[in-house]
């Protein structure tokens, strides 16, 4: 345990050094790009291991936003997977139905970003009762939602009822996952680290107090789940179009469980956290898997014991550098130097 | 003109009458203390004043202007700021960060310059940092600006607060008990800290407390507050004489 530990801390220092590498982020993302597209055209990587990393995007996308609301408003939702369900279908009838099928290639985004409004219309719908509802009231809430957006799929033969819809071509593809994955990180820990993102964690800390210091509670509850549902609708049109069939079962409860394992898992309210929770669980599901039926008793075997020792999950709470704006890091460092030049002027 | 008018206002708990008939009015730069005994509707006021409870009856007018019915941040943002009896800083918040949610109402941009960090964002996050870097400095927290609010010692919390509240640029302050867990040494501090603020950042002040050494050292005008009615208004000197005041605080036998 003393050796997993401190290869805990020797990694978190090596982040911290990495942070000061300012091309680290435009490397990345160039690389990042080049090899996802060398993957998917050249087919070095075989398709099953494209395929999990491609639901490794997805995850990370869902992971993300979930956090916005659980972890940095502190607020339970368990409609996670409804949202997700809302940008499935909504971008599966637009490629399958709709766009013309030569031009289906061109016009995926579209389709995509159109999941990814159809969601953030419902979210706005689901932030009313948030302005009331607290806790474990709006998870009972949320929970509601999904079960009406999954007997609302199941009852409309227009959109295959409960046997689903299938005809989608496998238009996710490494790169357009690699592209949402980054845009939906970045979107979000920019509005974290604004003013609507401050209000949202106050609202965490203290809703009466944070009403009473001038914040518009209910705008920024509507923003934190527009911006959350938004997102999950953009996953829930990649993980169609990934699987090319979908069903309302695949979007109930028990997928909203499963984002909320990695939002726990990795941290709450905290974006890297959220990543490094969806890596390891997806990767992990995907390990176990020759396990068979013990990997359902191993996996939450695993999150009780992390419960246990870590109850805020591998970074809850804590930011990796890398995702804090240079202005915030910059401030920070001038506060630190000052009180090194003056110890004892601290009153 | 009085800078805030409550006329004749009640307000029911399920029946219990926490405030009745409550009249009141303080002109600018003044120092008013609220007085009475446990339970007495002290705080009750503050809340109805806040915005935090609706009022079951009257009127609250702040320059004029009607408050009851406004939501709680456009009450803050129309010019009045408090703290609580209990302090309610964001715990887990940077200290910095515990005054720039404080300006919230002041920040020029919209949500879509907020998501892609675009625009008007850039220099309004700077202005804002600058404002509250500059009012931690007046409060000499700045060398904690970047700790854990919850890391500061009670005294400085108890600042905090007060420096999180001026954030929003009141032109009326309600503290609610800020000696609350202090020594008698503090609290003269304490006096010297009230005075400076109201000449400092030139705010009227309404100052809810129990210890009766601060009430009677800094305000001008005293109102005593019993079963939610105004028992006794005047002067600190007369209230201290006062016998109905008395038998509130002690009972009627001691008074008599």
């Amino acid at each position: 345990m003393t050796k997993l530990s401190a290869a805990y801390f020797a990694l978190l220092k090596h982040w911290q050094t990495l942070t000061g590498y300012k091309y680290f982020w435009p490397v990345f993302l160039i690389a990042g790009l080049a090899f996802c597209a060398a993957a998917s055209a050249s087919e070095f990587l075989d398709l099953y291991l494209q395929l999990i990393l491609i639901y490794v995007g997805i995850n990370i996308i869902l992971t993300v936003s979930l956090n916005l609301i659980n972890g940095y408003m502190g607020e339970f939702s368990v409609g996670h997977a409804g949202f997700m369900a809302v940008g499935a279908y909504v971008a599966s009838l637009l490629t399958v139905h709709v766009f013309p099928p030569g031009a289906v290639n061109i016009l995926f985004p579209l389709a995509i970003l159109a999941g990814g409004v159809g969601a953030a219309l419902i979210g706005f719908l689901v932030a009313i009762p948030s302005f009331k509802t607290r806790g474990d009231y709006l998870a009972i809430v949320t929970l509601a939602f999904c079960m009406i957006v999954k007997s609302v799929l199941e009852n409309i033969d227009a959109v295959g009822g409960p046997r689903g819809l299938l005809g989608m071509e496998k238009l996710t593809t490494l790169p357009w996952v690699f592209f949402w994955t980054v845009l939906s990180v970045w979107v979000i820990r920019n509005l974290v680290y604004s003013n609507f993102g401050r209000g949202v964690l106050s609202i965490r800390e203290d809703e009466i107090a944070s009403d009473l210091m001038s914040v518009n509670t209910r705008q920024v509850k509507i923003i934190a789940f527009v911006v959350s549902s938004f997102f999950a609708g953009i996953a829930g049109g990649l993980f169609a179009h990934a699987l090319q069939f979908i069903n309302p079962r695949m979007f109930d409860i028990l997928k909203s469980t499963d984002i909320l394992i990695m939002v726990y898992l990795g941290g709450i309210a905290s974006i890297s956290g959220s990543i490094i929770g969806a890596v390891i669980y997806t990767i992990l599901l995907e390990i176990l898997r020759p396990l068979g039926i013990w990997r359902m008793v191993l996996m939450p075997l695993m999150l009780v014991l992390l419960m246990i020792y870590r109850p805020r999950g591998i970074m809850g709470l804590r930011e990796a550098r890398l995702f804090i704006p240079l202005r915030d890091l910059v401030t920070e460092k001038l506060w630190r130097q000052k009180k090194k030049e003056a110890p004892d002027a601290s009153a | 003109m009085p800078l805030l008018e409550i006329f004749r206002l009640t307000h029911r708990f399920a029946g219990l009458c926490a405030v009745s008939d409550f009249n009141f009015s303080i002109e600018p730069h003044e120092l008013v203390g609220v007085i009475g005994p446990n339970g007495a509707g002290k705080t009750t006021v503050f809340n109805l004043i806040t915005g935090v409870y609706k009022a079951s009856e009257g009127s609250i007018k702040l320059n004029d202007r009607e408050l009851v019915g406004l939501t709680p941040h456009q009450i803050t943002r129309s010019g009045i700021a408090r703290t609580f009896q209990n302090i309610r800083i964001f715990k887990e918040l940077s200290v910095l960060d515990n005054v720039r949610i404080a300006h919230y109402g002041q920040i020029a941009y919209t949500p879509a310059e907020a998501l892609l960090h675009i625009g008007r964002f850039r220099a309004e996050e700077k202005r804002i940092t600058n404002l509250s870097l500059d009012l931690l400095a007046i409060f000499k927290l700045d060398d904690s600006a970047n700790e854990k609010a919850k890391n500061l010692p009670y005294g400085l919390q108890r600042r905090l607060e007060i420096a999180r509240a001026l954030a929003t640029r009141p032109a009326l302050l309600l503290l609610d008990e800020p000696a609350a867990g202090m020594n008698p040494n503090e609290i003269i501090q304490l006096m010297e800290f009230i005075r400076w603020i109201r000449q400092t950042f030139s705010v009227t002040i309404i100052l809810i407390e129990h210890q009766m050494r601060l009430v009677m050292g800094i305000c001008e005008r005293l109102v005593v507050l019993d079963f939610g009615a105004t028992i006794a208004a005047g002067l600190p000197s007369e209230i201290q004489k006062n016998p109905k005041v008395m038998e509130a605080y002690l009972g009627v036998e001691v008074a008599s």
